[in-house]
């Protein structure tokens, strides 16, 4: 009756969108490669050694832990570790010691990724809590930091070192500061991929084109957070520096346009995403202003990440006619 | 004119519709017809001939059983050779009669001229007993049996026909070449839906990527009182009766409502047609026009084919054969249609186009790990978290997912054409709709 056949027999849709997920992680990738030549720019070798070794923790330990431990497919091909061991980097001092380096990994990749179920099931975003641990463990080395643009390409030599704008601006006061363009170019003290904004508005705007993300979270986390620190400024400039001042300085740029935009650990809903970036950025004026650190950037996320499952919850999605009448 | 869509969801799938300058080609009869009694919603027709059994064109070979079902007529002259089960497009065996064809010859009573020059007397009524008796469906694709759509319970009142000639779907271009073919013939059948549901008000919705046939309806339209043609910006699934409407009028049908809550008839395109070729000219559906569509075909194109007609006779008749790279058939379009065993399956009433993918065309493999980008929530026309429901659906919670309206999901694939990770959200969305449908009935019941 039926000749027999080799057709391919699968439920609908029969054609998918080209946007895959290995494509997102590459294209948050390229994204990410404006702030790596910042990085190299202003750190030199420095910034190379710690973004190449991070990569490679973070990708070795993902195949490592997938194959001998986990013993399942071994899915580093997806891009998601390479992500994560950029953001991680970036997150870094350049002068940062390999080993402890290794320790971050293990807690970003392993701990943070794996022990939670690996790509898309872990609550918190891994190079934050990699970084949050380090800055816990190693904080002399956290918070010391290059000055850019000396002994760039001596491997051997010790950089020199100094104070970020943040860490200036708690200690001295709102007056002892360097210029804003030079904030905008990066050529401040600070972590490798924070320090030039430019750097990151240029992959912040081509996620943006890509569709990787969707403005919401970046501008409602800046918006939320210049308010705040707006708000604090207008009544009392003396202590208070400009919110333009700390748009331009520490992670809050890096951390709005490729930390809180994580798919993984934001909400999923529109208005979800609204609610934690808006949370999120005052969170992170909170900690700048009346915080024990300088900076607040990776803390406001990973406190707003542990709130996305109640975000998912609770904030209703706009649905397609009012009431049910079934049955 | 406006140009307006739904706001909310959606996607933009590449439109491929190539064939769309391809006239319509009228393919002889197959040499052997299948066909089954369900071809509609509903109950499955009741076989009325018997083995040996001499047919024509046109004769009543299943009734219509119960409220939602509808009658099929021969699409063939000839003889029955075997009535017997036969997997159909939904994997399930079902009843069909097939039919060896010998010549061509027609029942009496269809009047094989197609000009629409005749007044139309008839009574909304005797249109309504008309097109039910002659097995009009929708054409659309769901093949819901088009009569009950006017008959409205005595608590409902329609205000607005509106006429679906919007083909969202990539790749096909049935109704727009018959848009473009019979434009008077659908003017006039448009006429006569108005006259059957009593409504004065008719709305032709069409995508802003077939300029020709809006432009040539819309000049017809000015010779039809009540009746306007709407542009609409190209956006899937427009198509889908719920977006269609709140498209057009802004009205949004409740939660497992139908369109008459909110005051309206829908029909397709090529339902117009058919009710306008029952209605004037008496002739039943026994053929429709099938969009011929693949990167490996010789004569890819608009077809009009008997129902019963199996793919490989279609493409036979058409001067063609399967590409030899073939990896999957599809019947229907590539958002919503269904993959086929192999080339024996049938044309039916319902079906749109037959469209053949190679391998790199088709979409498989394995799927990867929700990262939970939120594109299906941003895509979902009816604004679900497909995500959660098929993870609901997937752990069997159906009691979440019922709360979490998954028997409001339309299945237009929105969800999984944009899904990254390349998940089968539908997949498990329309088992979990099946069994909550089992779970509602039960508690009906009680």
């Amino acid at each position: 009756m039926t000749t027999r056949s080799s057709l391919l027999i699968t439920f609908p849709p029969h054609i998918r969108d080209p946007q895959s997920t290995p494509r997102i992680m590459l294209g948050v990738v390229v994204a990410l490669l404006p702030a790596l030549a910042g990085a190299v720019y202003y750190f030199g070798i420095h910034a190379v050694r710690v973004t190449f070794f991070s990569v490679l923790f973070c990708v070795g330990l993902e195949a490592l832990i997938q194959k001998y431990l986990m013993k399942t497919r071994v899915t580093i091909t997806d891009g998601s570790a390479l992500v994560t061991g950029l953001l991680l980097a970036f997150n870094l001092p350049a002068t940062i010691p390999l080993w402890q380096l290794l320790v971050g990994a293990v807690v970003a990749i392993g701990i943070t990724k794996h022990s939670f179920g690996g790509l898309g099931r872990n609550p918190f975003n891994p190079a934050l809590v990699g970084r949050a641990f380090m800055l816990a463990s190693f904080p002399v080395q956290m918070t010391t930091w290059p000055i850019p643009m000396q002994n760039l390409w001596q491997a051997g030599a010790d950089a020199v070192t100094g104070a970020t704008p943040l860490g200036k601006l708690a200690e001295q006061g709102v007056d002892q500061v360097p210029e804003y363009l030079q904030f905008f170019l990066g050529n401040v003290g600070g972590c490798l991929g924070e320090t030039s904004v430019l750097a990151i508005l240029i992959g912040g705007f081509y996620l943006l084109s890509k569709k990787i993300i969707t403005w919401h979270i970046p501008v409602m986390y800046l918006a939320s957070f210049t308010l705040f620190t707006g708000i604090f400024h207008l009544v009392n400039p003396s202590s208070y520096a400009d919110p333009l001042f700390h748009l331009l300085t520490g992670g809050v740029m890096l951390a709005a346009w490729f930390m809180a935009t994580d798919l993984v650990t934001s909400p999923v809903s529109r208005r979800g995403q609204v609610i934690f970036a808006l949370s999120a950025g005052f969170l992170c004026g909170l900690i700048r202003l009346f915080g024990a650190y300088p900076e607040g950037a990776s803390y406001s996320i990973l406190i707003m990440n542990a709130f996305v499952p109640l975000i998912d919850k609770l904030i209703p999605v706009r649905k397609f006619g009012k009431e049910i009448r079934y049955g | 004119m406006r140009r307006d869509t739904f706001p909310l969801g959606g996607v933009h799938p590449p439109q491929r519709k190539y064939t769309a300058d391809r006239p319509i080609i009228a393919l002889d009869p197959p040499a052997e017809a299948v066909v089954f009694m369900n071809q509609h919603l509903g109950a499955p027709a009741q076989p009325l001939v018997q083995k040996g059994d001499q047919v024509r064109v046109g004769t009543l070979i299943g009734r219509s059983r119960g409220f939602i079902s509808a009658n099929i007529h021969s699409p063939v002259s000839g003889k029955v050779i075997k009535i017997e089960p036969r997997i159909d497009i939904s994997g399930y065996r079902r009843t069909a009669v097939v039919i060896e064809t010998q010549g061509d010859d027609w029942e009496d009573s269809v009047d094989l001229d197609d000009t629409p020059t005749r007044k139309i007397s008839f009574t909304p009524d005797k249109i309504i007993k008309t097109i039910e008796s002659l097995g009009v469906v929708g054409m659309g694709g769901a093949a819901f049996p088009s009569h009950i759509k006017y008959m409205l319970p005595e608590n409902k009142k329609a205000d607005t026909l509106i006429v679906n000639g919007v083909e969202c779907e990539p790749y096909l271009t049935a109704d727009h070449r018959l848009m473009l073919e019979k434009p008077d013939q659908i003017m006039q059948g448009i006429e006569v839906m108005k006259k059957a549901g009593r409504i004065s008000y008719a709305l032709v919705g069409i995508e802003a990527n077939k300029p020709d046939a809006i432009d040539l309806l819309a000049e017809k339209a000015k010779f039809y009182p009540g009746t306007e043609i709407r542009s609409l910006r190209v956006k899937y699934p427009q198509g889908a009766e719920k977006q269609l409407i709140k498209a057009l009028l802004n009205r949004e049908i409740p939660g497992g409502g139908l369109p008459m809550d909110v005051g309206c008839i829908v029909n397709n395109i090529g339902t117009a047609y058919a009710i306008y070729q029952a209605v004037v000219h008496h002739r039943p559906l026994v053929d429709r026009v099938v969009t011929l569509a693949g990167s490996g075909l010789k004569n890819p194109g608009n077809y009009r084919v008997r129902v019963g007609t199996s793919v490989r006779e279609m493409l036979n008749l058409a001067g063609d054969q399967m590409p030899p790279d073939t990896e999957k058939v599809i019947m229907g379009g590539p958002m919503t249609g269904k993959a086929i065993l192999d080339l024996g399956m049938p044309v039916s009433k319902g079906t749109s186009g037959i469209l053949f993918q190679n391998r790199r065309e088709c979409s498989s493999g394995p799927s990867l790990n929700c990262i939970r980008c939120g594109r299906c929530i941003a895509v979902c026309p009816m604004g679900l978290r497909p995500y959660l429901l098929e993870k609901l659906c997937r752990m069997k919670n159906f009691q979440r997912a019922e709360q979490e309206r998954v028997m409001d999901c339309i299945e237009c694939g929105s969800c999984a054409y944009g899904c990254p990770s390349g998940i089968p959200l539908v997949e498990y969305i329309k088992y979990g709709k099946n069994r909550v449908l089992e779970i509602m009935k039960k508690r009906r019941e009680k």
